[in-house]
């Protein structure tokens, strides 16, 4: 476990004040439910001080998705050689369109479809269900798209509620088409959060997908898969050729830039490497009960954690692997070194507070310390206590978790902490802008990336330093 | 478990590279065009929101008011990152987060306890309520709903809740605009009206337009000619709102009591015939004064029309500085449309853009040669087609209603025009056909501050003029052989 850290003047009882200053202006019934979500860290406990993965309270400003966005957006979204149809009425698919920056290989239209694809349900379909609808526009898939290996098919909300049948559909136009149409029951009103609509997601490739494929070159002790990567501004480019440089073979990338007959032979690599945790640790799970392949978390962001990380997946294999891993470290730490020297100097002692999505809010505190920066707070959209967890270490102890803030909250907290730098999503993004606050967003990179691996910590610490020092936040105070 | 639809284990290929040849040049042809308008259910890439999104972005024009969501949470994250990301401005809006127990109970209890912690956390003057799917297809009563979240004391008696029904499985952004501005009016103007008063002001209706720099144009056309106004909904501030370090969550809006006083106006200009219909409609059986419908003033013709309606109204002489700006428009028309003369372009929107950018063209002697409406009407079709046949400009120009962009991608490689005007999600389209795309419409995600650039009055034919022209002299600059780069174009 990493040393226990401090940030000076933050105590349990500072932060708990401030935690009970945000509280204060709720409703009884509101502050009851969100109080055990918030709690200073307890570094040393190596466990959640807070409450997660609960259900969103009402008129609070929270800024979760929902079912079908974790698994449009995030598990099946990405894969690039299927035609992803949004179920029902137009708006989910169009909103969701292009916005996760899931970067995708291939010829648009041809043999990759990052398109909207949507049955744009009409108030007749509501009445009289659209399951001859969904057949309809299955058939039009295939034959505008001949070269899709496959189809999901993403339920939106009304689906559910009015009982359409999207799975025989699916399995009768799998025979009658001959690729595989995959019905995915995501409607967004399931569950709390993206996370339901991840674990739906995971499921649908266990019961349709994973084992319907083999490999067709020989195997090798070395082919691994990458998980829970998805290619945000190219991640999984820059964390497969660190992969490969140490020798690996990356037979499949769930889902990130992905392929859908290599995920289904993913049931025959040797090492399940997972990235995102919250997301996908499902099917790392079922491979491992059912295939007994072994999985490993690791964490690419920023140089010490990515030796950290290749050091322990070197540990997974022979001599071979491990000299490969210390000749890229023994590569790229110069380079580093030179990166930090840089950026280093204007960013020491800066402050950040984090609220993201699945592993951000815990993966990325390494790499704002490799670049000197404290984190004072840092917290998740849909995290669960398994990631709350795994979080503690990470933070330093006393500073604040919150799981699922409020707006309210969060602009509460960020006036008490004055952080120097806000990492967290587009809808917080101005909030903190219009307060003189530097922010980036840590669920798009800002339009930047990658940040995953060597290459992306070079840009990673650009972009920090370019939030950070940007002269224009020198001239939000008006002289007069 | 794993393979449910009993598919027989394959090994793992790869397209063959001249099967992806084939079909990369497939998708070119006017076969494949013939079979892409050929489809009957499958929707690509449309050019339309839904319902939901239109009625918050009306909500945010509202002094003091919260948008608030009746349904599930994922809908409201969606609206506002849309309008985040458009604007590149805050959009606070809550939700009352539905789920399963909602589906089964009804959303009441979501929907009071969402109220009650709304109004203590972000204290609104008004909470704008509108619905997605979920409490539209199990039926939830609005109506009960709210008048018994009054009565049970959950909200301030005198606090102000609009609510619109805006079922997503009908129409699209528009129609949700309409649905909340009409009942935020009926709301604010209940027991208003007073017999034989009249503010003497204009309430302008500008429509479901995502552009700040129009709100602010209209408010200084309306300046120059000294008529008081109350826009009906002014987001021109709350989406362009200063960075001077203090986040102000309700950041601008059409004063609410301006808004109760508008049904005492002199004289209503609604602006949307397309977008807002019904409001219109309502207001021409309750306002006082008088009631005109205009089409958005884009181009000269449609802005001439608005300015000589206003001078009418007030009994006004256009003031000089009008008279000018319109020649400085006429003047950066005449000196550049040698630039833009027989261009042929393909033009997307809705329905009131659409007439805009397809009168501009006409005026400069371009040719709307594709033009697409992802949900038209017959009347659109009707107006469009009578511009078309009103100019020799218009001949051999083609309407395509209820299509897709990947119609218009169809159309665009198959019978290939100069640029195309739209939005972002034309990027593909234009990258595709090799030419231009001019984001004139919602949403713009990849360009900076074009939301600040009025595109309708005088100013905003300026402004059309600017970008279209220079880009196509960039084109020239850009491609033409060593020998004919030149000092001046």
């Amino acid at each position: 476990m990493s040393k226990i850290r401090t940030v000076e003047g933050i105590t349990k009882e500072s932060t708990q004040a401030m935690i009970d200053d945000a509280l204060s202006v709720y409703p009884e019934k509101a502050k009851k439910k969100r109080t055990p979500h918030l709690a200073p860290n307890d570094a040393a406990s190596g466990c959640s001080s807070v409450k997660s993965n609960k259900k969103t309270v009402p008129g609070v400003m929270s800024a979760r998705g929902c079912a079908y966005a974790g698994a449009k957006g995030v598990v099946w979204g990405p894969i690039r050689d299927m035609v992803h149809v949004s179920h029902g009425p137009v708006g989910c698919g169009w909103y969701s369109w292009g916005t996760c920056r899931n970067l995708m290989s291939g010829i648009n239209g041809v043999t990759q479809f990052g398109m909207q694809f949507t049955s744009d349900f009409q108030e007749k379909d509501i009445v009289y269900g659209g399951d001859k609808k969904l057949k309809t526009l299955l058939e039009e898939a295939k034959g505008l798209f001949p070269l899709a290996k496959g189809i999901s098919v993403l339920s939106e909300c009304p689906v559910g509620l009015i009982g359409d049948d999207i799975n025989s559909v699916t399995k009768q136009a799998s025979k009658d088409l001959g690729i595989p149409v995959i019905p995915c029951n995501c409607e967004g009103f399931r569950g709390v959060s993206q996370s339901l609509g991840h674990h739906i997601s995971n499921d649908s490739i266990r019961d349709y997908i994973i084992e319907t494929r083999e490999f067709a070159e020989p195997s090798s002790p070395y082919d691994i898969s990458l998980i829970g990567d998805y290619n945000i501004g190219g991640d999984v480019w820059s964390a497969k050729s660190l992969l490969e440089e140490i020798g690996l073979n990356v037979k499949a990338v769930w889902t990130g830039d992905g392929e859908l007959e290599k995920i289904a032979a993913t049931h025959t690599v040797k090492l399940n490497l997972i990235h995102c945790y919250r997301s996908m640790n499902y099917m790392c799970k079922v491979m491992e009960e059912k295939y007994g392949i072994p999985w490993l978390e690791f964490n690419f962001f920023g140089p010490t954690k990515i030796r950290e990380s290749l050091r322990a997946i070197g540990e997974r294999f022979d001599d071979v692997i491990k000299e490969k891993v210390e000749l890229a470290i023994a590569k790229y730490e110069p380079i580093m070194q030179a990166i930090i020297d840089e950026y280093k100097p204007r960013l020491d002692g800066k402050k950040v507070m984090l609220l993201v999505g699945g592993l951000r809010p815990r993966h990325t505190i390494g790499a704002y310390e490799d670049l000197g920066m404290d984190c004072v707070g840092s917290g998740y959209e849909f995290a669960h206590n398994d990631d709350y967890d795994r979080t503690a270490p990470e933070m330093p102890d006393a500073t604040l978790v919150y799981d699922d803030p409020s707006e309210y909250e969060f602009e509460k907290f960020a006036h008490a902490l004055k952080p120097d730098l806000i990492g967290s999503g587009i809808k917080e993004k101005y909030v903190f802008q219009k307060m003189g606050i530097p922010f980036r967003q840590m669920h798009s990179w800002d339009y930047s990336g990658p940040y995953h691996g060597y290459n992306g910590f070079e840009i990673f610490a650009r972009d920090v330093d370019m939030a950070v020092n940007s002269p224009t936040w020198k001239l939000v105070k008006a002289p007069f | 478990m794993s393979n449910l639809l009993g598919l027989e284990v394959k090994k793992v290929t790869e397209n063959p590279p001249e099967e992806i040849e084939r079909v990369k040049n497939w998708i070119n042809t006017d076969e494949y065009k013939e079979k892409n308008f050929a489809r009957q259910a499958l929707v690509i890439n449309p050019a339309h929101a839904c319902q939901p999104l239109g009625a918050q972005l009306c909500a945010h024009g509202f002094e003091g008011t919260l948008p608030f969501v009746h349904g599930s949470q994922g809908c409201a994250s969606y609206y506002r990152s849309t309008l985040n990301r458009h604007f590149r401005e805050p959009a606070p809006a809550v939700s009352d987060a539905m789920s399963e127990d909602g589906a089964v109970f009804g959303g009441q209890n979501n929907l009071h306890e969402g109220l009650e912690n709304a109004v203590a956390l972000y204290k609104p003057k008004m909470i704008a309520v509108f619905t997605s799917c979920m409490p539209e297809v199990i039926g939830d009563d609005l109506t009960a709903f709210i008048k018994n979240a009054k009565q049970k004391s959950l909200v301030p008696k005198d606090l102000q809740i609009p609510y619109a029904n805006t079922p997503s499985f009908n129409g699209t952004h528009i129609h949700g605009y309409d649905s909340m501005l009409v009942s935020i009016l009926q709301t604010l103007t209940e027991g208003k009206q007073i017999e034989g008063r009249c503010t003497g002001k204009l309430n302008l209706i500008p429509g479901c337009d995502f552009n700040t720099g129009d709100y602010r144009e209209y408010k200084r056309i309306l300046k120059e000619f000294g008529v008081p106004n109350t826009i009906l909904a002014d987001i021109g501030d709350t989406f362009d709102s200063p960075c001077d370090g203090t986040y102000h969550i309700y950041a601008g809006g059409t004063k609410l009591e301006d808004a109760a006083d508008s049904i005492n106006g002199k004289a209503t200009i609604s602006l949307g015939p397309y977008a807002t219909p019904k409001t219109f409609a309502w207001i021409k059986d309750t306002y006082s004064g008088k009631h005109v419908s205009l089409p958005m003033p884009m181009g000269i013709e449609k802005t001439d029309a608005l300015i000589m309606k206003i001078a009418e109204l007030f009994g006004k002489e256009v003031p000089a500085s009008l008279k000018n700006e319109r020649g400085r428009a006429v003047d950066a028309m005449t000196d550049s449309q040698q630039y833009m003369h027989g261009k042929k372009f393909a033009v997307y929107g809705d329905p009131d853009y659409l007439m805009g950018y397809v009168s501009f063209l006409l005026e400069m002697g371009a040719r709307p040669y594709h033009i697409l409406c992802s949900r038209g009407s017959k009347k659109a079709e009707k107006e469009l087609q009578t511009m078309l046949d009103g100019s020799m400009y218009g001949a051999g120009c083609k309407i395509y209603m209820n299509k897709d962009l990947w119609h218009l991608r169809s159309l665009v490689v198959t019978d290939p025009v100069d640029a195309i005007i739209g939005d972002t999600h034309g990027k593909f389209a234009a990258r595709d056909a090799k030419v231009p795309l001019f984001r004139f419409g919602f949403p713009v995600f990849d360009r900076v501050n074009k939301h600040r650039y009025p595109i309708i009055g005088y100013q905003g034919v300026i402004n059309m003029v600017t970008e279209i022209c220079n880009k196509f002299i960039d084109i020239r600059d850009e491609t033409c052989e060593d020998r004919f780069f030149e000092m001046m174009r």
